[in-house]
């Protein structure tokens, strides 16, 4: 581990830390945009982590950019941290962004949204469901294809026509009609390996980051209330049969850590598919087992709205569905081991 | 915070990529005239010849000094080897044992007569050992144990019964663990762990026949074995402490999550190219977990090489590994169209039949799942 990732990790421990107090979390869950946080996380040069320093970026490895995102996560930081820095890297050297948080499009599966020549530039067309973010974003990043090439868009929110939605955590996830003329300048080839595949493996390298942030804190909530909470006399950590699910509530969380290391080296790695398909997939399933065992440790407080247990939980059981859910990706294993054949299997889980 | 975090592993390097290569060339023809359902013995197949080859190699030993005849190779190179082996279904039973952690610990706690005269042995591939610390009143209790080394002229003599002891009929040497002292207040006390010549006059050994009609553990019974001072291993009474230590050598290691691989090979190779999206779904789910198993386990072989203390870290890879072994058998009950027989002579038939009556034991073997969860509560600052 360099300097330089240390020295991240320090600061956005103590930035997300002091800034994401439960008054924080509620106000966001109430439909208010967190700005003075974002302020914070933009002047700290996490919103630009993977913008290039030419266009006002910090340009971060990005195993440190996910390091940040992953403590973020474990704060529940209300924010569009992840969106924004994708948008980054989806603008990369070739468009401009504007400050603020930015949002991305395709997030989910659907046809592809097209991008066509005209007279004033560019015509954008198609749809994209629950977009992150899309109503506080000051563009929205858009991957389109335009006869056959992959092109980055940047649209304004407000020339878009937004369906509002939110995920089980209240985050903004907003449907999105493109239906927009665009200047010349607001368009530009896609990056090299920027297309929609890579794209949607970066988000889910991201929301694994993201998993894995919430569980450890979601274990080190549960730890302290079970050392804390006494029935029959003594804190419920003392029982045995607490302790057995505390363990595993551990040995789940440390495994979604070690997948979301994985899916960072393969993200940083040109965005290698397969580990970062399997990181997806065993955190979403780390974080169905997790929020499970949080909450019956907690008993019927943490079931409450006044407790802080749901902030992270509500993120578990929306993360582990956002781009590609645990069936997704073990789809497309299965699928790269089948068309392999048995005999490859082995040598594919090495090398990948 | 609490968190039990594994770093990343060491990198893959030109010079392990270069031995796998080696070893893979070797598996092709050495493992040529093996079929599926041997293969899924895993590391419970026994074969002297194929260790000996190993071990000409340079195999065995790997990460010992060369001084004792070891190698002196990284404990990623080591995994290479390892995880290669169990992957293609290799019989490395003969000398697991002794390879994985009997030698360790007479490295780390022998004298310098027990070093010479064993591990170069061992690493040779002539030496086999077995592990003598169940008894019949003494499973997961291990400070339970009621075996018993009496001090006598010139050494000790030994009383008792081990049970579950696999491949004692064929092992050369045991390390036994044993009581020296009578118990005090501190329960793990008293204890000592010895090497014993399996020729030593006094010695019995009766095979348990296991649930599928196989013989791999044993009952052991000392009557008035006589040991001498020399067959003491570390300190008397020190027990406990080395036991510990060799039990994390048991628990980190690929075999607690690859025993299983033959079954997952011949169960896609079953289905073949008709497989449809739901099968893809379920096996696509296991080589997920076996990827991040893999990640976990190497991180370990790098705490190892820092000569870090990785004992609660391998109870997680082995509660999860073993868990996931036992559920990728229901896994591809469900999917696979065909009902176990261990005669068939359709690979996968045989190898699954095998698998569900070898499953029971995987959450057993090397401490129990309620054990390595107490020990994972314990690194939570539970206990």
């Amino acid at each position: 581990m360099s300097e330089t990732t240390d020295l991240i990790r320090d600061m956005a421990e103590k930035l997300f830390g002091d800034a994401c107090e439960k008054p924080v979390l509620a106000a966001a869950e109430n439909g208010e945009f967190q700005s003075a946080l974002w302020q914070e996380i933009t002047d700290a040069g996490l919103a630009g982590a993977l913008l290039p320093e030419s266009a006002g970026g910090s340009d971060l490895a990005i195993e440190d950019a996910l390091a940040a995102l992953r403590i973020s996560a474990s704060r529940a930081a209300p924010v569009p941290l992840a969106e924004t820095m994708l948008a980054g890297w989806l603008a990369g050297s070739a468009l401009a962004v504007p400050e603020g948080p930015l949002a991305i499009a395709p997030a989910s599966n659907g046809p592809p949204l097209t991008l066509k020549k005209s007279s004033a530039g560019w015509r954008l067309e198609g749809k994209a469901k629950r977009v992150p973010f899309a109503r506080n974003a000051a563009a929205i990043l858009v991957l389109a294809e335009s006869d056959g090439a992959n092109m980055v868009a940047r649209v304004d929110p407000k020339i878009c026509t937004l369906t509002q939605g939110r995920n089980l955590a209240m985050e903004p996830r907003d449907d999105v009609t493109f239906d927009c003329d665009l200047d010349a300048g607001d368009v530009a080839p896609a990056g090299n390996n920027v297309n929609l595949e890579t794209l949607r493996a970066f988000g889910a390298a991201m929301r694994a980051n993201q998993i894995a942030g919430a569980l450890s804190r979601a274990l080190e909530i549960t730890l302290q209330y079970a050392n804390e909470r006494v029935q029959f006399g003594k804190p419920i950590a003392k029982f045995q049969a607490i302790q057995h699910n505390l363990a595993m509530l551990a040995a789940h969380s440390a495994a979604a850590n070690a997948a979301a290391d994985m899916a960072a080296e393969a993200a940083a790695n040109g965005m290698k598919l397969l580990p970062i398909a399997a990181a997806k997939a065993r955190c979403g399933e780390a974080a169905s087992i997790g929020a499970g065992i949080a909450h019956q440790t907690h008993g019927a407080i943490g079931f409450t709205r006044e407790h802080m247990l749901h902030y992270i939980t509500k993120r578990l059981w929306s993360w582990r569905d956002e781009f590609g859910k645990e069936s997704d990706w073990s789809l497309v294993i299965g699928r790269a081991a089948a068309k392999a054949g048995p005999t490859r299997i082995w040598s594919d889980i090495v090398t990948a | 915070m609490t968190q039990l975090t594994f770093a990343p592993p060491p990198p893959n390097t030109e010079v392990t990529e270069k031995l796998r290569a080696e070893v893979r060339a070797f598996l092709d023809v050495e493992l040529a005239h093996m079929t599926p359902r041997q293969r899924a013995q895993s590391w419970s197949g026994r074969d002297p010849a194929f260790s000996k080859k190993m071990a000409e190699r340079g195999w065995l030993g790997m990460t010992w000094p060369k001084k004792y005849g070891g190698h002196e190779r990284s404990a990623l190179e080591r995994y290479v080897v390892l995880e290669e082996m169990l992957a293609a279904g290799a019989p490395v039973g003969a000398h697991w044992i002794a390879d994985r952690q009997s030698a360790p610990s007479i490295l780390r706690f022998g004298t310098e007569e027990q070093k010479q005269f064993f591990v170069p042995k061992i690493a040779r591939g002539e030496l086999f050992f077995c592990i003598g610390m169940s008894e019949p009143d003494s499973g997961s209790d291990l400070a339970a144990t009621r075996t018993r080394a009496t001090a006598v002229e010139g050494g000790f003599k030994v009383n008792g019964t081990k049970v579950w002891t696999s491949g004692a009929h064929v092992a050369h040497y045991m390390i036994l663990f044993c009581r020296t002292d009578a118990k005090s207040d501190d329960r793990h006390g008293g204890v000592s762990q010895f090497i014993v010549d399996m020729k030593t006059p006094g010695i019995k050994i009766s095979p348990i026949v296991d649930l599928s009609h196989e013989h791999h553990f044993n009952e052991v019974v000392f009557e008035d074995m006589f040991l001498p001072t020399s067959a003491l291993l570390g300190n008397q009474g020190d027990g406990w402490k080395q036991v510990t230590g060799e039990l994390a050598y048991e628990r980190s290691g690929p075999d607690r999550f690859l025993s299983t691989f033959t079954l997952l090979i011949e169960g896609f190779a079953m289905l073949g190219e008709g497989v449809d999206d739901r099968a893809k779904i379920a096996l696509g789910r296991i080589i997920a977990h076996l990827m991040t198993l893999r990640r976990m386990s190497r991180s370990i072989a790098g705490m190892l090489q820092r000569g870090e203390d990785p004992a609660v870290h391998a109870a997680i890879v082995k509660e999860l590994g073993t868990s996931l072994e036992q559920e990728m058998v229901e896994v591809l009950r469900l999917i696979v169209d065909a009902e176990p027989d261990s005669a068939s002579s359709n690979p996968y038939v045989a190898v699954l039949a095998h698998t569900i009556m070898h499953a029971p034991s995987f959450s057993l073997r090397g401490g129990t799942r309620e054990i390595l969860r107490g020990m994972i509560a314990r690194g939570l600052g539970l206990r």
